[in-house]
């Protein structure tokens, strides 16, 4: 049986040399635990750029092999390791947090194979140890909540609380959300693991400030709005917050009461480009009862990023050819503009955008225009490639 | 003045939630021995059942029997296929078994009903706040908590006081050999146990539903601090466990909303915050470490 | 009998030394750096086991004296070459001074943790043990200076004699070298009279006392030698990942640990190096296979806590009886 299977696969190989085993694409994501969803968005749009091609990625026939870390660095490491030495894969995406991505990301560029960032993009990696194998296409966090700021400058707002976490991300997010700002700011830092947040509704409360800004990422910014509501914050203090407090899932578990709540964005559902509107529409065609986050979005546009470097070099074997057609990011984005900086991460516009009750019954983003146009971040100035 | 009375009914209601959690494992921690890491999974299956039973029917309140009934189902079930082969094995036996079933669970909800967390609501009669006191701005759903908690511990009272189920719950925590020796029937007793245990979770999954996030890994989430709550109280005392999560709920949020001002007295602002936050995200540990250091067995020890 | 143990142990040595050749001809160039990450997980869970098996002490912390371990090369790395840390302690980036830094780091902090945590037992000693740990881990979360909860890259691995510590195979000898000693040493300690104290102390604490030998002094030395032992496995981890984040410190890492030493069987000597090897090939290649790998884990799990008494080490001498057709050896 085995030497059947032997042979036809030489025949194959002898009379349809074009047909080449499919070049595979490693994607390690958190699929377990209370992040899962966010995997789970990251996975199905990039299958959605492939399954948009027919297959293919910048008419190269690629396939996605994909990977659970949950949320384990170590694990994460390993079927990297796996992935790049022994399934000789050249190009891997999808890991969604930092502390993944920092055990990673080094060893995969140091062992000559690409790392293309759909989501983490820790400051320590794009400065000093920035690295030519390492693109970004998310966002750097810093320019995130610097964009935030802005937006609640530009809204006439002076007087703020700002929340988020104990630890670097949300020191980071509170700091360039002031930088930006330039008014009164207080900061209330809370837990990582924290699930009430009476105690600091009530402090909100006592503070009395025009505006709200809080960064909470994922299931804890979900829990964080539910009782901002409850507390009958919401119609009193208005909220801005960047993107990652209020992705699409968290948008509808939480549902009218998010209504009203602004903040700043670099894609959003409504973007009138062709591009978008093929993402969304075909998301909501195959997925129609699952919201689509700027998760789903940063990976569908890795995907194409991926497109347009094979569509160049015709494989990442050729890794100098590869790189080169990566770093020109000749590809239809879906937030538009967009380029990369010296670090290889992402310089782009950012808009303003609200929550408003769409004609489904559903809150639904809605862009408001442009507040910062092709920004990228401050690291990118320690970055000697 | 009226921030400090705030935050101190919210200290109340987050320790009696830890309290509903921490009342069944206590339980079956001191008198069958086990310490069940899948105690946070059948707070995890309280909070689904209902809240899927609830959002069908349109009705919060039918989520609450669901969510009771799902749980005790789930927690009998785990008892009479787990847990039975494993009383006379070591703790680290039912440790791992426990941690087994955790990863069960989690991944079981995942497949069955998806990675995203589930809306959970309200009802429109709790939803807009109430002024109890004037300035103080309060959710009636967090009063609804603190009721049912209250309720419970009234109950759980009379449950072990006043019952003979109460009395062999009473003289096992006290004393497990001695109760198997006079020929009660354990195994009936430990079911019993686990079963008002696993109920207890699911109705604190289910309440605490709307006020955090019905997803995935629900449970892991409080199981450290309702830990913390059963050893701190002392290990099977159910007064233990209500004191002590009161104490612990009120130090958590009291620490938090107030020590980085304090701080500020006598240090720079940017290093307050730090420090008093850092101070206060171990502030459970803290406590339980103190506690333990001057009562080894905690706060009431079991059977008085 | 005797004849036949070493004839085993011989066996196993050879087998590991043949390990890079075995891998390459038989599996795959990364299932070798697995194995490598198995023998340093064994460490940490052998040193585990040496409290939690032999002395009877169930630490739920574990992962502070891990992570200590871990925190001790990147910290000393970070000052390599640059300001000594807290302007005292030069930083380094040879092995032969990192690893000694973390084991001592190590044993400081589980002196501090098990002479306060010993005062306790039982239930409460998993706890506190507990947290302790969770307070540590909270503490890096936090500090900046050392990339919070981003933690660190270790760009560099360690030097040791001008070896590639990038290159698998010689990883692999290195790794190999540290836990044939640590293990030597363990196998010492627990065949010594203090390694008999300790699991007399596990039967009956009274009996002990009553012999005039002091419980919570004897236990103290055992914690902090296992805290060593889990610092070293610690600074390994760090350089064959070149990175450390409080990862290394959150308490489901002591869970993991635990499992480890249950799963392979308390209180035996090769049972941690069973129980790391079955988790870590199960974890990967579960993982490979399907999406939903947990669940699949847990029932994996299940069957052997409820199949076999005593691990997979009493698994082994069941089938190794069985197979023999005599009495087990």
């Amino acid at each position: 049986m085995r030497k059947l299977l032997c042979a036809a696969s030489m025949l194959a190989l002898t009379t349809l040399p074009a047909m080449a085993e499919p070049v595979k694409i490693g994607v390690i994501t958190t699929l377990s635990g209370p992040a899962g969803y966010i995997g789970e968005q990251v996975r199905d749009a990039m299958q959605l750029a492939v399954d948009r091609e027919g297959g293919k990625l910048g008419g190269v026939e690629v396939q996605l092999v994909v990977e659970d870390d949950a949320l384990n660095p170590g694990t994460g490491r390993q079927i990297a390791e796996k992935m790049v030495s022994d399934e000789g894969i050249k190009v891997l995406t999808g890991i969604i947090f930092s502390n993944v991505s920092g055990a990673v990301v080094p060893d995969v560029v140091d062992n000559g194979a690409f790392y293309i960032s759909s989501n983490a993009a820790p400051s320590n990696l794009a400065g000093k140890e920035c690295h030519e194998n390492y693109f970004v296409v998310s966002w750097q966090n810093d320019s995130l909540h610097e964009a935030t700021g802005v937006a609640a400058k530009s809204l006439g707002y002076k007087k703020a609380v700002a929340l988020a976490p104990n630890y670097q991300a949300g020191k980071d997010a509170i700091a360039g959300f002031s930088r930006m700002f330039g008014g009164e700011v207080e900061e209330i830092y809370t837990q990582l693991d924290q699930t009430d947040f009476a105690s600091e509704m009530a402090r909100i409360r006592a503070a009395n400030p025009e505006v709200v800004f809080q960064f909470h990422p994922g299931g804890l910014g979900l829990t964080f709005l539910k009782q901002y509501q409850q507390s009958g914050l919401l119609g009193q203090v208005p909220m801005v917050v960047s993107e990652p407090s209020i992705d699409g899932v968290i948008l509808q578990a939480v549902g009218e009461g998010a209504v009203g709540i602004k903040g700043s964005t670099h894609w959003e559902i409504d973007f009138d480009n062709e591009a978008s509107k093929e993402f969304v529409s075909s998301w909501k065609a195959k997925y129609p009862d699952r919201p689509i986050t700027y998760y789903a979005q940063e990976a569908y546009d890795s995907a194409l990023l991926i497109g347009s470097g094979l569509a160049k070099a015709g494989s990442p074997e050729k890794a100098d050819e590869f790189r080169e057609a990566l770093r020109a990011a000749d590809f239809a984005s879906t937030r538009g503009a967009f380029k990369f900086g010296a670090n290889q991460h992402p310089v782009q516009n950012w808009y303003l955008t609200e929550v408003v009750m769409g004609a489904d019954g559903k809150p639904v983003g809605k862009s408001q225009g442009m507040i910062r146009e092709m920004v990228g971040d401050v690291h990118a100035a320690d970055c000697k490639m | 003045m009226i921030l400090i009375l705030e935050q101190l009914l919210n200290g109340l209601q987050y320790g009696v939630m830890l309290f509903l959690m921490a009342a069944g494992l206590t339980l079956i921690f001191g008198i069958m021995g086990v310490i069940n890491l899948a105690h946070g999974s059948l707070f995890m299956v309280g909070a689904y059942a209902g809240t899927l039973a609830a959002a069908q029917a349109g009705n919060f309140w039918i989520g609450i029997p669901v969510a009771i009934v799902a749980a005790g189902v789930a927690g009998l079930v785990v008892e009479a296929v787990v847990i039975r082969r494993l009383y006379a094995r070591d703790h680290l036996d039912q440790v791992l078994a426990t941690f087994a079933l955790l990863l069960i669970a989690n991944q079981g909800v995942t497949y069955f009903i998806g990675r995203q967390p589930v809306p959970a609501n309200i009802p429109a009669a709790l939803a807009s706040p109430i002024e109890l006191l004037p300035g103080l701005i309060y959710p009636p759903y967090r009063l609804v908590i603190i009721a049912a908690g209250l309720l419970v511990a009234l109950g759980l009272y009379w449950l072990i006081n006043r019952t003979r189920i109460g009395m062999l719950v009473r003289a096992g925590a006290t004393n497990r050999e001695m109760v198997r020796a006079l020929g009660v029937d354990i195994r009936l007793l430990y079911t019993v146990v686990f079963g008002l245990g696993a109920l207890l979770a699911g109705l604190a999954g289910y309440l605490s539903g709307p006020i955090s996030a019905v997803q995935v890994g629900m449970g892991e989430q409080v199981l450290l601090a309702t830990f913390v709550v059963v050893v701190v109280g002392g290990v099977g005392s159910i007064r233990g466990a209500f004191w002590a999560g009161i104490l612990l709920g009120v130090v958590d949020t009291m620490l938090r909303a107030f020590l980085p001002g304090l701080l500020r007295q006598v240090m720079p602002a940017s290093e307050a915050d730090a420090l008093g936050i850092g101070i206060a995200s171990m502030g459970i540990y803290l406590l339980m470490a103190l506690v333990l250091l001057i009562r080894p067995k905690g706060l009431f020890v079991a059977g008085r | 009998m005797e004849k036949r143990k070493t004839l085993g142990l011989a066996l196993g040595l050879a087998v590991l030394l043949a390990m890079p050749w075995l891998m390459e001809t038989f599996g795959s160039s990364s299932a070798l750096s697995l194995a490598s990450r198995i023998l340093v997980y064994s460490i940490a869970a052998a040193s585990l086991n040496l409290v939690l098996g032999y002395g009877g002490m169930i630490s739920l912390g574990h992962a502070a004296f891990f992570g200590m371990g871990g925190y001790a090369v990147g910290i000393l790395y970070a000052h390599n070459g640059g300001d000594p840390f807290l302007g005292l302690i030069p930083g380094s980036n040879h092995l032969l001074v990192t690893l000694p830094a973390a084991m001592l780091l190590g044993g400081a902090v589980a002196a501090l943790i098990g002479a306060l945590s010993l005062r306790t037992s039982g239930v409460q000693f998993i706890m506190i043990t507990l947290a302790f740990a969770q307070m540590l881990f909270f503490f890096f979360v936090s500090l900046k200076a050392y990339g919070g909860e981003d933690g660190i890259i270790i760009r560099r691995p360690n030097e040791f004699f001008g070896l590639n510590l990038r290159d698998r195979t010689t990883v692999w000898y290195v790794v190999l070298g540290f836990w044939l000693a640590f293990m030597l040493v363990l196998w010492r300690v627990i065949g010594s009279s203090f390694g008999a104290v300790l699991k007399g102390m596990k039967q009956n604490e009274r009996r002990m006392a009553a012999m005039g030998l002091a419980p919570y002094r004897y236990k103290l030395y055992a914690f902090i030698l296992s805290g060593m032992g889990a610092g070293l496995a610690g600074a390994l981890m760090a350089n064959l990942m070149r990175f450390t984040s409080p990862d290394m410190l959150h308490w489901t890492k002591s869970a993991t640990l635990m499992t480890m030493v249950i799963l392979g069987g308390v209180g035996t000597f090769f049972g941690p190096l069973l129980g790391a090897a079955a988790y870590l090939i199960l974890e990967t290649w579960l993982g490979g296979l399907t999406e939903y790998w947990q669940f699949w884990l847990g029932l994996i799990l299940l069957a052997v806590v409820l199949g076999t008494k005593g691990g997979l080490v009493a698994l082994v001498a069941g089938l190794w009886a069985r197979l023999t057709g005599g009495a087990r050896p």
